[in-house]
């Protein structure tokens, strides 16, 4: 930490400091994608995964703690951490509408209650490709807290985007049955994936952040052509049409859901401990 | 690819080998055996058992072996392997004064 902040003060942009909806827009992704992967608890398929899943969602919801705990050390208006993930409702929230999606195949009914694999295998490699080279690229930031925040979170994203790599490949080249869910799953996260790259006031902050968004989507191209060859998997085109718009406050139907299950104790008991 | 696998979880776990892991302490010099698991390949089976296994910072670093590479003594021979030497504690150190300055053995 001390020389990060000796780093950027040679720079002399030592007093810069990321906006607090991009700030709030990082640890709400992290935090959403966190919860919903803790939905494997007690159901993975099989006990490692469990575990695997388990860390994964700690190693998020870890990240947006931090991120949460610094946007209030700056409001300095009396919030901590807990003000943001229990007592903000959801248009206030800032994630990608992807990682609110539930662990369901497109055509899934709702009374299914068989969670896929699949969606959360490939959903994890896309959300870790962009995640890993933007935190690499973050913990050269001018704002020395996020900075490093994001040194610590690469190493988490690095693990999570293996950890993800590896299923892709080893269930997309794996049976004609395992190969088709990873198709279908990755069909039906794809279009989601253009909200990484739409334009709003986020991609302006993270540009003054020093964040090359052409970079990282060629980084982010890069890594999934290299992961699709080899899980034998079909990039799908270009996705046409709505996109979404989760980062914008306006997100799907199931992000009420998640949310109600994340902060209902605490709002039946505020400021309770345990 | 084959069409006529059987796709169900425990099928599909019975096709993957057993593994057995070995972890390093900070402290430790040596790996310790610490478990096991089912893991497709070897790549995979350090990948779970870093988090089946390290989750509480026990370890620097990771060995898994597959279990049929191990050789193990049967529970049958027991006494012909064991039994002999329950009367040769001359064979523990503890019949000698070692001097302070050895220090810890």
């Amino acid at each position: 930490m001390d020389t990060l902040i000796d780093e950027q003060t040679q720079r002399g942009r030592a007093n810069m400091q990321a906006p607090q909806s991009y700030l709030l827009h990082l640890a709400d992704n992290a935090l959403v994608l966190g919860q919903r992967n803790a939905q494997w608890c007690g159901h993975a398929p099989i006990l490692e995964e469990e575990l695997a899943q388990a860390n994964i969602s700690l190693d998020l919801i870890g990240q947006a703690r931090l991120l949460y705990d610094l946007v209030a050390r700056r409001a300095a208006d009396g919030s901590n951490e807990d003000s943001y993930a229990y007592f903000r409702d959801a248009p206030q929230f800032r994630n990608y509408t992807l990682l609110e999606l539930p662990h369901r195949a497109p055509l899934v009914g709702y009374a299914q209650g068989d969670l896929d694999y699949a969606i959360t295998i490939t959903r994890n490699f896309l959300y870790s490709a962009l995640m890993a080279p933007l935190w690499q690229q973050l913990s050269q930031c001018p704002d020395a807290d996020l900075a490093a925040i994001a040194a610590k979170s690469l190493k988490e994203a690095a693990y999570h985007l293996r950890h993800s790599r590896d299923w892709l490949i080893k269930l997309g080249d794996g049976t004609d049955f395992s190969h088709g869910r990873m198709q279908a799953a990755l069909e039906h996260l794809w279009p989601y994936t253009c909200e990484f790259w739409s334009q709003s006031e986020l991609e302006q902050q993270a540009s003054a952040l020093g964040v090359d968004g052409q970079a990282l989507r060629e980084n982010w191209q890069a890594l999934l052509d290299e992961a699709l060859v080899q899980a034998t998997l079909q990039c799908p085109p270009p996705a046409q049409g709505y996109i979404s718009q989760g980062k914008q406050g306006v997100h799907s139907e199931h992000l009420g859901y998640l949310l109600a299950e994340l902060q209902s104790l605490a709002r039946a008991h505020p400021g309770a401990q345990w | 690819m084959s069409t006529s696998r059987p796709s169900t979880e425990p099928a599909a776990l019975k096709e993957w080998p057993l593994w057995e892991v070995f972890v390093r302490s900070k402290q430790g010099l040596e790996h310790k055996h610490c478990g096991s698991l089912h893991a497709a390949d070897a790549a995979q089976a350090l990948v779970m058992a870093r988090d089946v296994y390290t989750r509480r910072q026990e370890g620097v670093s990771i060995w898994v072996v597959p279990s049929r590479a191990i050789t193990a003594s049967s529970p049958d021979d027991k006494g012909e392997l064991f039994d002999p030497a329950a009367d040769k504690i001359y064979r523990h150190p503890t019949f000698y004064d070692i001097p302070n300055e050895v220090g810890h053995m």
